[in-house]
């Protein structure tokens, strides 16, 4: 998000850059950077984005529409939105108190803990997913004991769950540190001093501080969340109607070469992701709005 | 309510901001803490506060030992540097958090807050303003109505963090005046912290003069102020000239020049002293036959205010060092003053600490 408003900013810098003979670039430097730029969006990004619509459309809205509503389908689409529905607010109150934990208070440790948190994006999630698979599987350490006590994980909504978490973590703590670190804890000291108690000043100060950071992480979280293939792929199983979500789901149809199925599941996946776009958009111009207003 | 501190000391790793701090603010004084930045003066504020904890000592508010007390319940009034003021909130809200914030049983009831709201904006001078946020407000302004959210709750004591640090030379000279002026209405005990020497002389009911952690001297401004215990405290309150010299007799030995001044008892022949006068307490003699003072060649003479001031370049035994003099208009045109002029610079007062 400080991109977006970091943005804005330079948003002025070019137009003063341009509006002057002494720092402006020759025409054809400006032009060819901007057609390249324009040329890899619309080969790489764009149209891939519109072949995934054509595609899902291609036999017509009847056929679109019963890819969709097929039970498969539908347990797909059921079991991405559990997933999303326990990751997102357990790494949203887990992202908060990290956030909160490293930038107000100083302790042993802390650097591992900022560390930690970036582990998820820099391990691939192929391996994230064998992680849970060697702890919780069958021939793993707590297999025995989970088969005794007739718990599965592995191969399992459980699993599912926890993969999604594993790489979802980053996402809110990683938008809020930098956020709270730049906002001190100087309003969070006034607050108790006037008497406050910790949730009150949480509740009426930092809250509403970091509510814009907090919103666009849950929302990059969530996309995330929803997305995720490989480490869900790992402990998934593909049981077809019981551990496949949507992603999981495509790579299926598509791989059983029912092309139009598939695209038409992968459409409601790009379409939150432009749902996604539309809100993450929004939420930075309100943010921009809130950071020019104080 | 009176405050004490007790042997208080304080490390951040291997640096000691507070080192054996003792002090006693009696009830309803206006007490500034001076002192260079890093010597300590906000950290033992902070600790008073209790937004700090110190390594060992004890902090007795009403006589009480509050060491242990939590922030909230230590019921001070905090006013930061940076006013703290909650951004997405109005003056209004601002000012009316602490009550707010109060467990439900003792809670007044809403219009009871509004009218005690509207009563300390009031106060502040600046009932105008209740409906607008921080952003709005100047910085004097924001200043006014963080003390006005610190009064609100009815602190025992009010603590100030360089209050005034953040403004234009302007309004912190407007502020400090209408300081005082509301300390003298309401009488809390207030403890303020600041490195501006004018301010704290001009505001405060005694200082608290602070650097490398310890206490260097306390008293009324005039007190610290003419008889400054030590080096520190002469060269840190106003401008100073040093002679660093020996005694001999009755004067002082610099190099190979003499400055005749009577010395204190508790000297003895031969002593290494460090000597301070204030650029008014130093006279010029342009006669050259006379051989008592030390030599200097004037660089700049300025005489654009009330009084002319005169900078100077120490020559022989105090080569190297700056002198600046304060003389009267009438003196500097008697004197047909020049620049490059050498003359002799003598104290008609002098300040001897041993060395």
């Amino acid at each position: 998000m400080a991109a977006a408003t970091a943005l804005r900013a330079t948003g002025n810098v070019a137009a003063r850059f341009e509006g002057r003979a002494a720092t402006r670039e020759p025409h054809w430097v400006k032009w060819s950077l901007i057609a390249m730029s324009l040329t890899f969006f619309t080969l790489f990004l764009l149209m891939p984005l519109i072949a995934v619509f054509v595609e899902a459309l291609r036999k017509g809205w009847d056929t679109y529409l019963t890819a969709l509503i097929e039970p498969d389908a539908l347990s797909a689409i059921r079991l991405t939105l559990i997933a999303a529905v326990i990751a997102v607010p357990l790494n949203l109150s887990f992202g908060v108190s990290a956030a909160w934990a490293i930038t107000k208070f100083n302790f042993r440790g802390k650097h591992v803990l900022t560390t930690l948190i970036d582990l998820p994006f820099s391990v691939s999630p192929v391996v994230a997913g064998l992680i849970y698979v060697l702890v919780f599987g069958a021939q793993g350490w707590f297999g025995p004991w989970l088969q005794e006590h007739d718990l599965k994980i592995i191969f399992a909504v459980p699993g599912i769950v926890l993969a999604t978490m594993f790489v979802t973590v980053p996402f809110i703590a990683r938008e809020l540190i930098p956020l709270m670190q730049a906002q001190g804890k100087e309003e969070e000291e006034a607050a108790v001093v006037l008497g406050a108690n910790g949730w009150q000043t949480f509740r009426h100060v930092t809250l509403p501080n970091i509510k814009w950071g907090l919103l666009y992480g849950v929302i990059l979280c969530n996309a995330r969340a929803m997305g995720e293939f490989g480490a869900v792929s790992v402990v998934s199983g593909h049981i077809r109607g019981l551990t496949n979500t949507l992603p999981l789901h495509v790579e299926i149809l598509y791989n059983e070469y029912q092309f139009t199925a598939a695209f038409a599941v992968a459409s409601v996946l790009a379409l939150l992701a432009l749902v996604t776009l539309c809100i993450k958009t929004w939420i930075e111009h309100q943010a921009a709005r809130s950071k020019e207003e104080s | 309510m009176s405050i004490q501190v007790q042997n208080i000391h304080k490390g951040f790793g291997d640096f000691v901001a507070l080192g054996d701090v003792s002090l006693d603010f009696p009830t309803g004084e206006l007490v500034a803490l001076l002192g260079p930045s890093g010597c300590g003066k906000t950290t033992l504020l902070r600790i008073i506060a209790g937004l700090e904890s110190a390594d060992s000592g004890r902090v007795l508010l009403d006589g009480e030992d509050a060491s242990d007390t939590h922030v909230r319940e230590r019921h001070v009034g905090f006013v930061f540097q940076h006013y703290a003021l909650f951004r997405h909130m109005s003056v209004f809200d601002n000012v009316a958090f602490g009550l707010r914030m109060k467990p439900r049983a003792e809670r007044p009831a809403e219009k009871l807050i509004r009218a005690k709201v509207h009563d300390l904006l009031k106060l502040v001078q600046l009932d105008w303003l209740a409906d607008r946020f921080p952003s709005q407000l100047s910085g004097g302004q924001r200043q006014r109505i963080a003390l006005a959210r610190a009064l609100a709750v009815e602190p025992r004591v009010l603590l100030l963090d360089e209050p005034f640090g953040a403004l234009d030379a302007k309004v912190r000279k407007e502020l400090r005046r209408w300081l005082r002026r509301l300390h003298d209405q309401l009488h809390i005990t207030s403890i303020f912290v600041t490195h501006d020497q004018e301010e704290a002389l001009e505001v405060a009911d005694r200082v608290v003069l602070m650097d490398h952690g310890k206490v260097e001297q306390i008293g009324s401004p005039e007190e610290v102020y003419r008889h400054p215990a030590t080096p520190f405290v002469h060269g840190f309150l106003g401008a100073v000239n040093p002679f660093h010299g020996h005694v001999e007799g009755n004067a002082l030995r610099i190099g190979g020049d003499r400055l005749p001044h009577p010395i204190a008892d508790g000297f003895a022949h031969g002593d290494k002293v460090i000597a301070f006068a204030r650029p008014h307490e130093l006279d010029i003699l342009t006669d050259a036959a006379e051989t008592d003072g030390v030599p200097a060649r004037i660089s700049r003479v300025l005489s654009f205010g009330v009084t002319a001031r005169i900078e100077l370049d120490g020559l022989s035994g105090v080569t190297g060092q700056h002198f600046e003099v304060e003389l009267t208009r009438d003196r500097v045109a008697a004197l047909a003053l020049r620049e490059g002029q050498t003359v002799r610079l003598q104290p008609s007062r002098l300040r001897v600490f041993a060395q």
